[in-house]
């Protein structure tokens, strides 16, 4: 596995001078493995929202790259994130989706592994193993044998995050202020921390498309807003009429290059806009917001804040902080599939009707059959298709729109802007992406952020 | 004698109507006339397909996420199966276009219910199961296969779908889109 990320020619793959991706990236089996060892091994991935683990011994199964993993709470309310992979011979421990135990059983022989810091010292801990005295003559070190534990767990008002990496940046550093604009998604409407919540349910459906298709798309392309013509000329936003969304404020692509993440938002500004009815549909649901936004102007004062539509944290979570209020996570399967799940985020003190309009907005916009990605999905999955022959995998992505023209963003440490469409953002994200590649080591946050002035008010509605 | 005889061919044409209205509704479908599949349409539809999810046994009754309140496929009402077909509409709703080809296929028809009785029903309770195969393009191939549990209501002579509840047997999707009515 090392063998192959090392035989990589990585700057050749992502040539950042000219602006060119090698396709080879989106197709090759060779590339899938190193990223596999050198990405997902070592970033801090996006694994679930505690509201899904409620209570002591909830647990939730996710995935972190190409590998199951279970999301548990404990007795004492630790999070913690196991391998969903028995220690004897590697036997899911885990085949629901959900629930609630204080230990994993391994259906094939036995072993179980407990949740509980009361049955166990460590989580994940081999606790039971049949014929122990018999069979192993007592002499099976069972303290060696718990269910492999990410290192390094997380929590982010609300959101869980893993990494196998013991030498990770902390989670807050490796956001950097991209942790501004999640904080827009994750925050209540009126500004108060944190205190949303996931819907019941996640959607999980199959792609044949590379897995980075997802992400590069919603970190900032708003230049494939013309696939989505057909869905603007039927109109599915909440004020009825032609288009998907409402009239939104000018927004501008902001991307973290030294972080590989990015977004579609505005910058920092410290004074909040005035209100723009967006439920027009919906009179019950336009009043509260309208509310919400009272409630906003009070509790925000004159801090700065950001709003955004959609980003990606570098590699596969991708959020969209407006309506319909999401998160998706590209897991890849293979170089040419992957899987991709959608959670709806709401906040938790919402009236039913207002949740109830959020989530049918949620589902004629995204997820498979949402009217808005289900034509994102076919031209990624024929992208993919139509690199993969050896004629096709000769040439290279173009993603040199707007090079050289990126302006520091005036409130953010280490960002840049470059106008509403821009493909700045896709750079940042396969630069970060090379960083992995290449095996880089953590560099201390600091020494990659270009200092930024202060925002100052006469510049603050710019952009 | 003559009223059991009389009660078996009431529930037998009712079958048979019941029967013949799916039926119809698929050709509709695959021969792509959507508006007349709106047509028959109740305008106060609710159309719903679940998640399946994993539970363990004691818990199955959460094995499908709840209409109205959970994350579905579809939880939706006319409005929006209209814009899905007027998206079609557009030839520029590049997930279906070029369009699919797609077959549905529907099979053990049972009523559950009918009120008042079958002679006079009004309202039908029908569960099937469905087979719905999609080649788009050239090679690619969807196959979803589930069950359905549709209420109709009389409409003059015909029938209206007023409620549809889809369970596709997947849990996560082996499908990128669902552009397809169920
Ligand atoms: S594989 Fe789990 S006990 Fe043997
Ligand atoms: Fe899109």
């Amino acid at each position: 596995m090392a063998g192959n990320a090392d035989s990589l020619d990585v700057d050749a793959l992502v040539d950042r001078a000219g602006g060119t991706v090698a396709r080879g990236i989106f197709v090759d089996q060779a590339v899938f493995e190193a990223e596999q060892e050198r990405i997902f091994t070592r970033a801090w991935l996006f694994v679930g929202h505690e509201s899904l683990i409620p209570k002591p011994d909830d647990f939730f199964v996710s995935r972190m790259g190409t590998e199951s993993v279970v999301l548990t709470r404990d007795r004492g309310g630790q999070v913690h994130v196991l391998l969903n992979s028995c220690t004897h011979r590697g036997m899911k421990v885990c085949r629901y989706d959900q629930g609630n135990t204080r230990v994993f059983t391994c259906p094939y022989h036995g072993w179980s592994f407990a949740t509980d810091g009361k049955l166990a010292a460590t989580p994940g801990a081999l606790v039971g193993v049949p014929h122990f005295d018999r069979a192993y003559h007592g002499e099976l070190k069972r303290d060696d044998w718990g269910l492999v534990r990410a290192p390094r767990v997380a929590l982010y008002k609300g959101t869980v995050w893993a990494s196998w990496d013991p030498d990770a940046v902390e989670l807050t550093d490796y956001l950097g202020d991209m942790r501004l604009y999640l904080d827009f998604a994750l925050d209540g409407r009126d500004g108060s921390p944190g205190g949303s919540v996931v819907v019941e349910g996640v959607q999980k459906w199959r792609v044949n498309a590379n897995w980075k298709f997802a992400p590069e798309n919603f970190i900032g392309d708003m230049y494939h807003d013309i696939s989505h013509r057909s869905v603007d000329l039927v109109g599915i936003g909440p004020s009825g009429g032609r288009g998907r969304r409402d009239n939104l404020r000018p927004r501008t692509t902001i991307c973290f290059p030294g972080l590989g993440h990015g977004l579609i938002g505005e910058p920092p500004h410290t004074s909040e806009p005035p209100y723009v009815p967006a439920w027009k549909k919906y009179p019950e649901v336009e009043e509260y917001f309208r509310q919400v936004h009272e409630r906003r102007v009070a509790l925000l004062g004159e801090r700065p804040r950001v709003t955004m539509s959609v980003g990606t944290i570098f590699p596969n979570m991708s959020f969209h902080g407006r309506q319909p209020r999401t998160i998706a996570v590209a897991h890849p399967i293979s170089p040419t599939e992957m899987e991709m799940w959608r959670f709806c985020l709401i906040d938790a003190d919402a009236p039913a009707a207002v949740n109830d309009a959020a989530r049918h907005y949620f589902l004629r916009y995204s997820g498979p059959a949402g009217m808005t990605e289900s034509d994102d999905l076919e031209n990624w999955s024929y992208a993919t298709e139509a690199s993969r022959g050896p004629i096709a995998r000769r040439q290279r992505y173009n993603y040199q729109m707007g090079m050289g023209h990126a302006r520091p963003v005036p409130g953010l440490r280490g960002a840049v802007e470059n106008g509403e469409v821009t493909e700045e953002n896709a750079r940042a994200y396969y630069s970060r992406w090379s960083d992995f590649m290449r095996g880089d080591p953590w560099t201390p946050p600091a020494a990659e952020y270009v200092p930024m002035p202060e925002p100052a008010r006469e510049t603050e509605d710019a952009g | 004698m003559l009223a059991e005889l009389d009660e078996g061919l009431a529930g037998l044409l009712l079958a048979r109507s019941v029967e013949q209205f799916l039926y119809a509704e698929a050709a509709m479908l695959d021969e792509r006339r959507y508006r007349d599949w709106l047509a028959i349409l109740d305008d106060g539809i609710r159309y719903f397909a679940p998640l399946a999810r994993n539970m363990r046994r004691d818990r199955l009754g959460e094995e499908y996420t709840r209409q109205g309140q959970d994350l579905a496929w579809f939880d939706e009402g006319k409005e929006t199966l209209t814009q899905r077909v007027e998206q079609i509409e557009t030839g520029i709703h590049w997930a279906e276009e070029p369009v699919s080809r797609v077959c549905h296929m529907v099979t053990n028809v049972e009523i559950l219910s009918a009120v008042p009785e079958a002679r006079h029903a009004e309202t039908v309770e029908v569960r099937c199961r469905f087979l719905v195969y999609r080649n788009r393009l050239q090679d690619e191939e969807m196959l979803l296969i589930g069950k359905r549990l549709d209420t109709l209501v009389r409409d003059g002579t015909g029938w209206k779908l007023r409620r549809r509840e889809i369970r596709l047997d997947q849990n996560v999707l082996q499908a990128k889109n669902l552009t397809v009515f169920l």
